[in-house]
């Protein structure tokens, strides 16, 4: 495939703001090593001499799993002997394919062109023992990197047979092993990598050293689009280590790095220490008077009438509505929220003359390198991009702005140079996910099912950040996971208006289902309970196909109702729905599609003395089939961890164009005493392609928490974070 | 200055008011122990001094003087793994695993301190150790397990 262009990241950015990984590889054809000694039949695996299996993973690590799940996918279809199985990271090649991290997307991109690799290694090896024994490949069988012929009784390990290997030719015809007769599949795996990670030795980006390297440390504008009115560099340079001072320029383009000035020093501390001494005059720039309450001002405007852009309408809810005798209208207001990866944004970067190498910790190698190629002007073709591991992504990591940041840098120094971001600047120049204000306004049939549904919405949209406005507008992407919800309402519209804001946004994990599930889940609960209906069988009775065209359904993965309803029913006799509770104790439930994985959510929770305690959260959720249960789990887990450390403690406000708080003493993240003391997680494996596991888990918790917060106490709270106190 | 590390003297070339951290991280090249905020606030700094947790963002290189400073590179003595990485690796604690290396060694100095913690015990231990990925209940769990570990009950 050809350079991922920006253009193209746009085009993947389709159905409700998932990142769809629509770019694939034709098959690969491995030729014979030239060396002869290590097999090469794909892009993605080998086999060396000791008998150790290579896979290379071209999905950058970021927590999710993928360097033990993809790699999973190859031994299981390879008859690996897993012991022996090693991975590799791969650096930025088109050869691989599609290597952006994001959506979800990592197993699905990959469950067939892994196995089929696998696979495919399996037959040349076993047609070369077969060959050598003088057998027909039909009487031989495999067993953990073994090849072995029963009636002759011999046996010999693929790394013995991989020279010989590479000489059959690729098969066309590969049958992939059936679920019931998996090995290594479906059952639970310790992390690749979790015996270095717990020794000290995984190497992060913040840890890459390379030689001669020296360390920076950016002053950005704190406003948002500011920009640098004059330097005094003379205190700065006059700090012990420090070497060199640099200003950064400003870069659009949907790269969006901010103006600023380096300061290039022997260890990270000086390179802090000669910051702090550095004078810089700002000029504000044209956003400098923004703030979360003059956009809260514009939403709430915004919302009270008809939508700048009509996402979708069904029937007619303007009639419908003006007409009943009562309509029920909610407010739900969220902030914008920081990715706050516990490894702050950093990049090492070497430029030599027109060669640009670095070392990123990155989402998206492939548009740090067409960025880093426009930035510095030079071919792409001189630009490498080495994947480290990564502390957390969440999407934070997919844009390219500290890794050009740090090549810039490097080329003013003419010397390697890794760019440390303090906590604050992680913080403070982050893209964020968009605050939001939704209003429904709905009313109720006589049956008490809904007959018109309403739904306005104004946000900063993502996408302004990036590049022009898509065809259908601003608002599709903008309305995943309430312009998109199942429930069958024969009047029904999505309605969108763009608030204008300097602040950079971005893909916060599960991206616009975050706030749309939350506005969408809390109302339909609060009309199940004007209706004087379970909350569960009303959303049963509810759930349905999704016909409308905008926001756009998966054509690969489309909606499917029988699978919401079934997470549905899972977590809720999971959950002992309906049993009787104590006073103060309360039970709530949401459910969702993000990123083409169901999940729903029970939360017990009880609230005694105005504290809220979370005393059980059961997640079931259908994402197809699982590779590796105990990941599985723990993206249940964590997702689930994360929604509520966003429902309960998360917000970013803007005062004077620049974002208000500084570190994590005033952006709070959820710690262990406030965690739950039980989360559950049930999977229903539809038998289908699996869909990906990483963000499903997150839009649900907000909604059902605030629906069980309800039951305990009969207050509606509407505004995330909730203003609740977590004993 | 001379800092002893895991055991092993280092003679580093620092001003006394530079972190511990960068010390550590910059200056010994071991970069296991991990910066997260710089403040104290996420405990992915975590050291000890002396077999104390303490956060190596908000301590001077200057003064620890001749105290001990264990890493996490440390942590497992003479080729056997502590109790609480065994515990971890059983139970697959880590997701992105940036926080594990400031959580292994509270909860190992935990354990040193209160063999038997309770619940509320290691939620009071492990508070200053943010995890953004969410690994908080099996964190729980963990514990527990190196604690039978170390114990010598459980395998």
């Amino acid at each position: 495939m050809t350079q991922f262009t920006r253009r193209d990241f746009l085009k993947v950015t389709t159905a409700a703001g998932a990142l769809l990984a629509t770019i694939s590889l034709p098959g690969c054809r491995p030729k014979a090593s030239a060396a002869g000694s290590a097999l090469d039949p794909s892009v993605f695996v080998r086999i060396n001499p000791d008998n150790t299996i290579t896979v290379t993973i071209a999905k950058s690590e970021m927590g999710q799993g993928v360097r033990t799940s993809l790699a999973m996918l190859v031994a299981e279809e390879l008859d690996a002997d897993w012991s022996q199985v090693r991975v590799e990271q791969a650096s930025f090649d088109p050869k691989y394919g599609d290597m952006g991290t994001g959506g979800s997307g990592s197993v699905r991109d990959n469950w067939k062109q892994l196995r089929e690799s696998g696979a495919a290694l399996r037959m040349m090896l076993v047609a070369a023992a077969a060959k050598e024994w003088g057998v027909d490949s039909k009487e031989c069988r495999t067993e953990n990197s073994f090849v072995v012929h029963d009636g002759k009784s011999r046996r010999a390990h693929y790394g013995s047979l991989a020279a010989a290997a590479a000489t059959i030719s690729i098969p066309t015809t590969i049958a992939l092993r059936p679920k019931s007769e998996w090995k290594i599949l479906g059952k639970d795996r310790v992390g690749i990598d979790v015996s270095d990670i717990t020794h000290g030795r995984a190497t992060y980006g913040l840890d890459v050293k390379v030689p001669g390297m020296l360390y920076a440390s950016i002053e950005r504008t704190s406003v948002f689009g500011g920009s640098v009115k004059s330097v005094d560099k003379t205190a700065a340079l006059a700090v012990p280590g420090v070497k060199a001072v640099v200003e950064i320029p400003a870069i659009g383009n949907g790269v969006n790095v901010h103006a600023g000035v380096a300061v290039v020093a022997t260890s990270t501390w000086a390179a802090l220490q000669g910051r702090r001494a550095l004078k810089v005059e700002w000029d504000g720039g044209t956003r400098a008077a923004e703030s979360t309450d003059g956009y809260r001002s514009f939403m709430q405007a915004a919302v009270e009438k008809a939508g700048a852009e009509m996402v979708n309408k069904a029937g007619d809810p303007d009639g419908v509505l003006a007409k009943a005798s009562t309509v029920h209208t909610a407010t739900y207001e969220t902030p914008f929220l920081s990715h706050a990866t516990m490894e702050p944004m950093n990049c090492t970067a070497s430029v030599v003359g027109d060669k640009v190498e670095v070392w990123s910790p990155t989402q998206f190698p492939g548009w740090a390198a067409e960025a880093l190629a426009q930035a510095l002007k030079t071919d792409i073709k001189n630009v490498q991009v080495h994947v480290t591991l990564m502390g957390g992504g969440f999407g934070r990591r997919i844009n390219p702005d500290f890794t050009v940041e740090a090549a810039l840098v490097s080329q003013r120094v003419n010397q390697p140079v890794k760019v440390v971001w303090t906590r604050e600047d992680d913080l403070r120049h982050d893209f964020y996910r968009p605050c939001a204000l939704h209003r429904v306004d709905a009313s109720l049939g006589a049956d008490g099912m809904p007959e018109a549904w309403r739904h306005r919405l104004s946000t900063p949209s993502i996408d302004v950040t990036y590049g022009p406005k898509p065809g259908p507008g601003w608002g599709p992407n903008e309305a995943d996971g309430s312009g998109n919800m199942s429930y069958r309402i024969a009047n029904r519209s999505s309605e969108y208006t763009l608030l204008e804001s300097g602040v950079p946004r971005g893909w916060w994990r599960a991206v616009s289902t975050t706030h749309g599930v939350f506005a969408t889940e809390s109302m339909i609960d609060e009309l199940a309970t004007a209706a004087g209906k379970d909350p569960v069988e009303y959303r049963l009775a509810l759930i349905d196909k999704y016909t409308l065209p905008q926001p756009a359904d998966s054509k690969q993965f489309p909606f499917d109702p029988e699978r919401l309803k079934g997470v549905l029913r899972t977590a809720a006799e999971k959950a002992g729905w309906g049993r009787t509770l104590p006073a103060g104790h309360g039970m709530g439930v949401a459910c969702s599609f993000d990123h083409l994985g169901y999940a729903a959510e029970v939360f017990e929770v009880s609230v005694i003395n105005d504290r809220l305690r979370i005393h059980r959260v059961v997640c079931a959720a259908d994402s197809g089939p699982i590779v590796n249960p105990s990941g599985a789990r723990a993206q249940i887990e964590g997702g689930i961890i994360q929604g509520l450390s966003a429902a309960l403690k998360e917000r970013i406000t803007i005062a004077g164009g620049a974002v208000a708080q500084r570190n994590f003493d005033g952006y709070s993240l959820l710690r262990i005493n406030e965690a739950p003391a039980v989360i559950e997680a049930y999977f229903v494996e539809t038998d289908t392609e699996p869909t990906g596991l990483g963000e499903p888990s997150v839009p649900p918790v907000a909604p059902a928490l605030a629906n069980a917060i309800f039951k305990a106490t009969g207050k509606r709270l509407r505004t995330l974070p909730l203003a609740i106190t977590i004993a | 200055m001379r800092l002893t590390i895991n055991g092993t003297e280092h003679d580093i070339e620092a001003a006394p008011e530079m972190p511990l951290l960068w010390a550590i991280r910059d200056l010994a090249g071991l970069t296991g122990t991990k910066f997260g905020c710089g403040i104290g606030q996420c405990g992915a700094c975590t050291v000890h001094l002396d077999g104390a947790p303490v956060r190596s963002c908000s301590i001077t290189a200057g003064a620890v003087g001749t105290k001990r400073i264990t890493t996490i590179e440390g942590l497992a003595v003479g080729g056997q793994d502590h109790p609480v990485q065994q515990a971890w690796e059983q139970l697959n604690v880590p997701q992105c695993g940036y926080c594990q290396a400031g959580q292994l060694m509270t909860a190992a100095a935990l354990l040193a301190r209160k063999p038997n913690p309770t619940d509320a015990d290691i939620d009071q231990a492990m508070v200053g150790n943010l995890c953004r990925c969410g690994t908080y209940v099996r964190i729980r769990h963990a514990v527990k397990l190196a604690a039978e570990i170390q114990a010598g009950g459980a395998k």
